[in-house]
Order: C-alpha cells, then structure tokens, then sequence
C-alpha cells in the first residue's frame, strides 16, 4: 500500500521528462498511473463490499505512536475510486487542454501530486499521516491555483486558498492531537471504535470546534465559502478536479469518518445543520448570480457541500444513505460539467453563458455529455442524481427540524435545478450566437472524460443495485460505524418524496425561466454588500498594518532602542517568576568572613562603579584593569588559580589593547547622557541587577547536582593521568570544545586583521574621491 | 558566602547595562567588558564558593580529597574567559573602523544599515 501511495509522487516528478519524451502522447502515458491505481483499488471492491476492512502498516515514528498506516473500508474505497478514476480522465483532459502551455510538464506534476496526497488522505488510519496528507492536499492545491503565476488574481486566489485550508489545517492537527490523547491511540480505526469515549469528555467541545474548523474551511462551508470561487483562477482541469471528488470533499470526507466518534451529540446536529443549510443556500443562489459557466459550477459546489454536510449533520440511517448516494452523484455530474464547461471555454474562448447559445451542432459530444450531466444534476429520472435527491428529501422527513430542513431543501435544490440548466443546456440549444472563436469539438482526451462520467450517472441510475450494495451500502456503513442495509430504488410509489420532487422541479423551471431578470435583481440588491471575501483583504491588510506598524516601533534602527527593549524583556522575565510565584526567599544570609574577602568584593565593586563614573579615559582604562584585577582575585581566593592566571594575562592584554584604541578615539570617557535619559536608563539597569541577584540567591538555594564534577574528579587522574582537574577536563575530556575556542581567537584575530587592513585601504580611497 | 558575591554580581550587571544603554560606542565596549566579568562570577557563584581549595590530587594520590571547589565551572569559564577576550578585542576594533568610517561615535547617529529615511519610506509604502 505505501508503494501504491508513493508512486504519484515518484511519477509526478517524472512527469516533465515524460512530456519531454513523449510530446503529444503525454497525457495518454501518464493517465495509465491513475488508471493502473484505480484497477488496484478495484480489487478491494469484493471484499469491502462484504464487510471487511483491511490494514496496511508501516512503521514511521513508532516511538511517538506515528505510523504509516493505512485502511480500507467502504468509505475510503469510494474515494479512492473517485479520486483515481475521475483522475484518470483529468490527466488526460489536462494534456490536450494545456497542449501547447510550456509548463505542462510541470501542471501535471501538481496534479498527480495532488492525486497522491489525496488518496493518502482518505486512507490514512494514523492521525498525524492524516494530517501530513491533509497538508500536501493544501499545498499541491496551492500550486495548483497559482499555476498561472504571473497573473496577480491567481497569485491571490491562491495566498487565500491557502490561508484558509492551511488555518483549518492547523486546527484539525491540534483537534487529532487531543483525540489521540483523549483515546490513548494514534490510529483512527481504534480511537474510533471507542464508541461514546469522546461524547463523554470534557474536551468533547473543544475536539469538536477543532475538527469542524479543519472541515468547513477545507469544504468551504459558510463563512469559508469565498476561497473556492476565487480558486477558479485556476486551468480548468484542475477546478474539475479540485471539485467533483476531491480537496473540497477532503472536508466532508473527515466529518463522515469522524461520525462514528464525534457525531449523533445534539451540538454536532445543529452546527453541521446550520452551517451546511446556510452554505447550500448561500451557495446556491450565489450560482444563480454568476454568468461565468466555471463560477456558477463553483458556487453549485458550494451548495452541494452544504447539502453534504447537512446529511451527515442529521446523522440518521437514512441520511447518512442519503450523503453518500449524493456524494457519488455529484462527482459524477460535476466533474463532467467542470471538463464540458472547459471544452466550451477552449472550443469558443468564452465561458459567458449569456454570450453562449447554439453550440449542440458544433459541438455534439460535449453539448450530449453536458446535457446528461446536467439532467443528473438536476434531479430527474432515471439519473442516480434523481436517487440522490430522492433519499435525501426522504431523511429531512424523518427529521429533526423536518419543516425547516425540507423547505431548505427545496429552495436550494430548485436552484440547482436552475443552475444545472444554465450550465448544461442553454448554451447548446437555441440559434448560434457570437463567439470570440468558430466553436468546434476538441480531440477525444477533451470529450472522453465528461462523455464516460455523465453516462455512469446515467447507468448508475437504473443500475442502483450495483451502486448501493457495492459503493454507497459500504460507505454508509463505515460512516455509521457498523453494518448498515442500503437499497436505493428509482421508484418508490407516489409518495411525499415524489411530490417535493415534482415541487421543486416546478419551481426550478420557474427559477430559470426567469433567471436572467433574477440575476439582476440579486446583482442590485447584493452587489455592494460587504462579504468575507472582503473580510479577508481587509484581515490581510490589518496584519500587513500592524506588521508596519510593530516594525516602525521595534526597528528603529537606534541601538539604545534596541537595548532598552531587550534589557527591559529580560528583567521583566527575570522578576516576573519570582513575583508571580512569591517565594519569600530569606536572603541574603551572610556569615562572617574575614576581612581580605571582603575587600575583594568591594574592590570588584569599586573597580566597576569607577568604570561608570569616570570623567577621562585615562581613569576608565585604569579602572577596567581594577575590576579585572579584583576578579582575579575572586578566582584565587575560592580554588581557582588557572583562572586567576588566565585572568591576569587576558587583562593585561586587554588594558594594552584598551588604551591603543581609545586614545585614538574623540572621547574623554565622560557620560555624555543628561538627566531625563539617566533617569529612564537607571530604573532598567537597577532592575537587571536586582533580577540576577534574585536569581543566583534561588539558583544557591536550591541544591547542587555534583554528578558531573564527580565524575570528571575521579577520572582526572585515573584515566587521563592528570593531577589538575580543571586543565584535564579542558584539554582531554572536553577537548573538542577547547579546540573550538581557539579557533574563536583565530577568527577574532584574522576579522581584526582584515578590519584593520580594509580600513587603511577604504580610507585611502575615500580619502581620492573627496574634494 | 555566595549571597554577598551574588550582590557583587548583581552590581556588576546593573552598572554594565547602564554603560551599554549610554548611546557613545566607547561606553558601550567598556559595558560589554564589564558584562562579560559579571558573567564570569555568575557561573563561578552559582558552583558555588569553595575558599582556598583548588580542586588538585595531591602527589601519591589517586583522586582529589573531599572538599575542592567545584571543578566544572572553572573548566566552563575559563573559555568564556578567551573567548569574552576575543570578542572585547573585535569589539574595540570594530568600534575604532566604524568611528574612522562614519566621523562619529554617537550610536544614535551610526544609521548606515539603517537609514532614517529607510523607516519612513517603509511606512508609506503600498505592501
């Protein structure tokens, strides 16, 4: 399984050789990978459909509980088989509709990363590989949006998309983590199987608004809803990708396989409710706003997502049924709407469906396919988009909130009915209009896909006992989290279901013949209103302000800012604990001491107090060499002679150097700060004096680990045969380190060397230039 | 016997970052020179004070008797002693170039890298 799921990536780094190689075959050669991935999953359908789940593992992290591990059960076979199949056709599609684009090689390289990713995802049982794909989806889609990178609107969409899904993400990462530590696993299949563990907990809300964030900003469910129509940005191939059976399914994908864990709690019931009747709403009447053919097959996918998500939402036996038999519906008529819309685009030059009309003679194929598409996607019989819709009219009457959901239903799918029409069939019938090119049929890797995806929405319609006991029954049960008995039928007497069907099949041929007029109504009363895809610039803006605005505070480019800032982040982090936590410390605690120690203790004081007052700079070299001095004997004082001499020797050296320097130098030592910046300036240094005092006084009071200073002291001698420690720890157990600080002095010495040399060099040469 | 040295410590710092804070790259290098000698005595305090123990094995023996100070911060500071060394000495150096390069040795008015106008063209640009 993991070869089967590394082997996009690996094809899809040799994609732009293949094209290369291949030049106009591309697309033929590297659809076999898809295809050759959806006959492999194909061998699953057998026993999948006859209850059994299989597992794939390999090991990963396994010290962290991170697995590559991987199951197929009835829902992640269905999108396994969406994903690869439906791929199959967009590979294809994609070479001959980017025939001539220079980067094909590279589009297809995202694409079939994004398949890989994709199917990892649906897959995966582990939450952190869950997550990891879920990324890649973000990421590759990200790529792919922006494929066009040289347009700013693309470049837009893209930063969005990614905004947005990548948010989520982090979300849902934090949601799975929480999970996993709730269950006390890392698989899903297991944390799922617990039953009402996560119902039960206290974090039961917190898991919950965590993964619903991941899901509804990756399925763009209100008020997420604005990245996917600004993804359209994208070539065609990859919207009818991204929306029939992928990317924005990765979100209702998650909320059906966390069902069994998260779902059936009243709280889940009227969020996913809400939101996804919201979202088919806003959705659906966005699409009938729209002209664009791609922009109102993106707001319908809105919709469906909402429907989707709603279904889940109700969560009984008959909706569940009800989302999967639609879930496979809609990949069906969309993904061939998505590819006949692009043929139209790439056949005509326009996607304006108000300038479209007439195209069914030019162009027979797509103009049959779109038809079958849209008919499917309008709900009428015998299409399995009919049974669909049937079964999900038949669950909002089961309740809860029947009336309101049912009557959501019907607008919304009234709507879609307008919507489908708009797309599938106006601009093929009627007398030609004017378009940017003579129309004419693409090649056959153009009309394939939509041709042999709409026909199955077709057969899948009569044939509904192959599609539910093999595909729906199957992904409905691993939805519930046990068995489940699925038998879709197209007829199902004249019932309640029937005439909400006939209803909105009236209304929505109400819809569309007036949708033009309704168009502009809606374009005059919303126009102007603000939306979050505003919000979102708007949000951009604010963070690139305070961004500006922080930068303005902080970077002053003045050093004594700087300081200021830093020294007066590291007092306050120094006292903040100790006043915080109130430790009375009974400090300090001073035992008599003779008075030689004492002296060196005000002499260290006194050395530094000298430095600070001095008023020549003969005083202030004189005074470090004090200070120096005084903590030479500090060393020497408490059992540390190498120190001492070390000390002595590098003070020496630096007083010599102090006073090369500085009498070169235009200063008498003196402060030259005045009163008002002395004032502010004293405070903070008190502050860091006091907070280190503070600090050693609970550093002493605490007792001493002594094991390394142990060690080092019984070896010293009997290892290394050196009778001082300290030189043996420097020179033979830490050797490494001291070999490191003296290439420190060699760099120190050859930057001074080069410093000094550039110097007498540039000064000549400034020296030339100025008059 | 650490609590007096840790008052030391704490003088040394609060005086340090009073030189660093001064604004005349001059102060500023002697503030560092003052820093890095409080730094030394915080590690050497906080391994606590041992008097007049060095931590040595005597002749005819094979480990060191009970009671030497603690070896470990020495070993630690001493290269911090070489390397704060290093760094003073780069330090006064740099200090020196950038006063023969820009005429000044006022850090406020040391803006090669950070230009004034740099910030305000920042403010107003289109981002």
């Amino acid at each position: 399984m993991l070869f089967v799921l590394l082997a996009p990536f690996v094809i899809a780094v040799l994609a732009p050789m293949v094209r290369q190689l291949t030049g106009s075959f591309t697309g033929w050669v590297l659809a076999l990978l898809p295809a050759s991935l959806f006959v492999y999953f194909c061998q699953f359908i057998e026993p999948v459909g006859s209850g059994e789940v299989l597992r794939f593992s390999t090991e990963w992290i396994p010290s962290a509980g991170i697995n590559l591990s991987f199951y197929v059960d009835g829902l992640s076979l269905l999108f396994a088989l969406l994903i690869s199949g439906i791929g199959t056709f967009i590979v294809l599609y994609a070479a001959a509709y980017l025939k001539r684009h220079a980067d094909l090689g590279r589009f297809l390289m995202f694409i079939l990363m994004f398949m890989g990713s994709m199917l990892g995802l649906v897959l995966s049982d582990n939450v952190v590989t869950l997550f990891v794909f879920w990324e890649l989806t973000s990421i590759t889609s990200f790529l792919l949006i922006g494929f066009n990178h040289d347009k700013a609107k693309s470049r837009r969409a893209a930063v969005q998309a990614l905004a947005v899904t990548g948010g989520g993400g982090l979300a849902l990462l934090a949601g799975l983590l929480l999970m996993a530590h709730v269950g006390g696993s890392m698989e899903l299949s297991e944390l799922l199987a617990q039953g009402d563990l996560f119902k039960e907990n206290p974090l039961y809300l917190s898991i919950l608004i965590l993964v619903l964030a991941g899901a509804f900003t990756k399925s763009a469910q209100a008020p997420f809803h604005f990245w996917l129509p600004n993804a359209m940005e994208a070539p065609t191939p990859v919207s009818a990708f991204l929306h029939s059976a992928t990317m924005v399914k990765a979100g209702v994908y998650l909320l059906a396989r966390m069902n069994p864990g998260l779902g059936g709690t009243e709280i889940w019931q009227v969020l996913l409710v809400v939101f996804g009747g919201a979202t088919f709403l806003i959705g659906s009447f966005l699409a009938l706003r729209n002209t664009d053919l791609k922009l109102i097959l993106a707001q319908t996918t809105v919709a469906s997502l909402g429907l989707l998500v709603l279904l889940i939402g109700l969560g009984h036996d008959k909706a569940i049924q009800a989302a999967m038999a639609y879930l496979l519906a809609h990949a069906l008529f969309k993904g061939a709407l998505f590819m006949a819309a692009g043929s139209v685009d790439h056949g005509t030059g326009t996607r304006d469906v108000s300038k479209l009309s007439g195209l069914a003679r030019a162009m027979p194929l797509t103009a049959a396919a779109s038809l079958i598409a849209a008919l499917s996607m309008s709900g009428l019989p015998p299409f399995f988009g009919f049974i669909a819709k049937e079964f999900a009219y038949k669950a909002s009457l089961d309740g809860p909130w029947t009336l309101e959901v049912t009557s959501v239903l019907v607008i919304g799918n009234a709507l879609l009915f307008a919507a489908a029409f708009l797309v599938g069939a106006k601009p093929f019938f009627g007398s030609p209009g004017e378009t940017p090119k003579q129309p004419k049929e693409g090649s056959v890797s153009l009309w394939l896909g939509p041709i042999v995806l709409s026909v199955l929405g077709l057969i899948a319609g009569p044939g509904n006992d192959i599609a539910d006991s093999y595909f729906v029954g199957p992904a409905a049960s691993a939805v519930r989290g046990g068995a489940m008995e699925v038998d879709l039928y197209l007829w199902g007497g004249i019932e309640l279901p029937l005439a909400l069907s006939a209803a909105t099949i009236a209304l929505g041929a109400l819809v569309f013949a007036v949708s033009s007029s309704l168009r502009r109504a809606l374009n005059s009363l919303f126009g102007k209103v603000w939306g979050p895809d505003q919000g979102y610039d708007q949000f951009m803006d604010g963070l690139m302000g305070l961004a500006r605005a922080l930068t303005g505070v902080l970077q002053t480019g003045s050093l004594r800012r700087y300081l200021l800032i830093s020294f007066g982040i590291v007092a306050a982090a120094l006292i903040a604990p100790t006043l915080v936590l109130g430790e009375a410390l009974e400090r300090p605690i001073i035992p008599p001491a003779d008075f030689y120690i004492w002296g060196v203790g005000v002499l260290t004081v006194i050395g530094g107090l000298a430095i600070v007052l001095a008023r020549s700079r003969l005083v202030a070299i004189l005074s470090t060499g004090v200070l120096g001095l005084a903590v030479a004997f500090v060393f020497l004082l408490f059992g540390a002679p190498d120190l001492a001499f070390t000390q002595l020797m590098v003070e020496t050296l630096s007083v010599v150097i102090l006073a090369l320097v500085i009498m070169r130098l235009p200063v008498d030592g003196k402060d030259w700060r005045g009163a008002p910046r002395a004032l502010r300036d004293i405070p903070i240094a008190a502050t860091i004096g006091v907070a280190v005092t503070v600090l050693l006084f609970s550093i002493t009071s605490q007792p001493l680990d002594l094991t390394l200073s142990e060690y080092f002291a019984e070896r010293s001698y009997t290892e290394a045969y050196g009778r001082n420690i300290v030189n043996v720890i420097l020179v033979d157990f830490r050797a490494l380190d001291t070999f490191g600080e003296i290439a420190v002095v060699v760099i120190a010495g050859v930057a001074v060397l080069g410093l000094l040399a550039a110097g007498s060099r540039r000064t000549e040469s400034e020296a030339e230039r100025r008059p | 016997m650490e609590d007096a040295f840790a008052m030391v410590v704490g003088v040394l710092f609060a005086l340090s970052v009073y030189l660093l804070l001064s604004g005349s790259i001059m102060r500023l290098v002697l503030g560092i020179f003052v820093l890095s000698n409080a730094t030394h005595l915080l590690i050497f305090v906080a391994g606590r004070l041992t008097l007049e123990e060095p931590p040595l094995i005597p002749d005819m023996m094979k480990v060191a008797e009970p009671g030497f100070a603690n070896p470990l911060p020495q070993a630690l500071i001493l290269t911090a002693i070489v390397i704060s060394f290093s760094l003073f000495a780069f330090l006064l150096v740099l200090a020196y170039r950038a006063y023969q390069t820009l005429g000044t040795v006022d850090t406020d008015e040391m803006r090669y890298a950070e230009p004034e106008q740099s910030l305000t063209s920042l403010r107003g640009r289109d981002v």
